[in-house]
């Protein structure tokens, strides 16, 4: 069966997630981030940021939930039970700081099909509540067996 | 600075992710996929069983590439591709080598992650600001 391609250039409604001191925290511990930049206020605010640093790939806690809704979006037709992360791409601007506000648009980009499998390529734009671009990404999911 | 051309290398990371590192991290990340964190969907949908999350393990890689440019702010972008499905309680080893040092003084790096002599993470592709 072929993939649909009409959702091509779709955009998804923006999300803006409201960066939390604690959050940042817990997502540093369970990736293992040691750097006190990232765990400690004092040290950060030492290092002159107002608050704890997101760790760079802090980036999919505020981007994932604009894409999220991408995957069970009915014009695009992902079969989320047979989908694999097949690649990833993120470039970074400014730092992310607790207390950070950080809009995301994303957008379905392309939707190609390689050997039986679906590939579903969706970019996120990531600002920050002074409108500065903190990070863009490129989702490449896979459908297996599509 | 250990970064200042082609061939220098990474210090590189190494750790085992435990039994319920996948839950962790759904929770801090808000990807709660069911293939990382529940045995029998995995099966049900032709999987080994739960398999760790791409993004866990690229945060890995980015991790190794932050840890050597000297913080956050050294890491300005950072492209994988996920070549194979990581699983909980096994070691993962990142390793990576500088391939260019632009003028701009823009480092590039290339990384792979291991896990039980696969690479689940090859021709990962960095490029740092390093820090002072």
């Amino acid at each position: 069966m072929p993939v649909n391609t009409d959702a091509i250039g779709k955009t998804l409604a923006p999300k803006t997630y409201a960066v939390g001191r604690e959050k940042i925290r817990e997502f540093a511990e369970a990736v293992g981030e040691t750097d006190p930049l990232h765990l400690d206020v004092e040290a950060a605010r030492a290092a002159g940021y107002a608050d704890v640093v997101a760790p760079p790939m802090f980036c999919v806690v505020y981007s994932l939930q604009a894409v999220w809704p991408g995957l069970f979006d009915e014009e695009i037709g992902i079969d989320f039970a047979h989908m694999v992360h097949g690649g990833q791409e993120f470039r970074w601007g400014e730092l992310v700081v607790a207390g950070d506000e950080i809009t995301t648009v994303a957008k379905l980009n392309d939707v190609t099909e390689k050997r039986g499998n679906g590939f579903y390529v969706f970019e996120t734009t990531s600002t920050n509540q002074r409108g500065e671009p903190v990070c863009t990404g490129l989702w490449t999911n896979i459908v297996r067996g599509v | 600075m250990r970064l200042v051309q082609p061939g220098d290398e990474l210090p590189g990371v190494q750790l085992t992710p435990d039994r319920y590192l996948t839950v962790r991290y759904a929770g801090a990340s808000g990807d709660f996929n069911p293939i990382h964190i529940d045995e029998e969907f995995a099966r049900q949908v032709g999987l080994p069983g739960r398999i760790l999350h791409g993004l866990y393990t690229m945060a890995q890689v980015a991790r190794a590439n932050t840890e050597a440019g000297g913080g956050p702010a050294s890491l300005k972008r950072l492209t994988v591709q996920f070549r194979g499905m990581g699983v909980p309680e096994v070691e993962l080893t990142v390793t990576g080598t500088v391939t260019e040092v632009r003028d701009d003084g823009t480092v590039v790096t290339e990384c792979s992650c291991g896990q039980d002599g696969k690479r689940i993470i090859r021709a990962a592709e960095a490029e740092l600001r390093l820090q002072p």
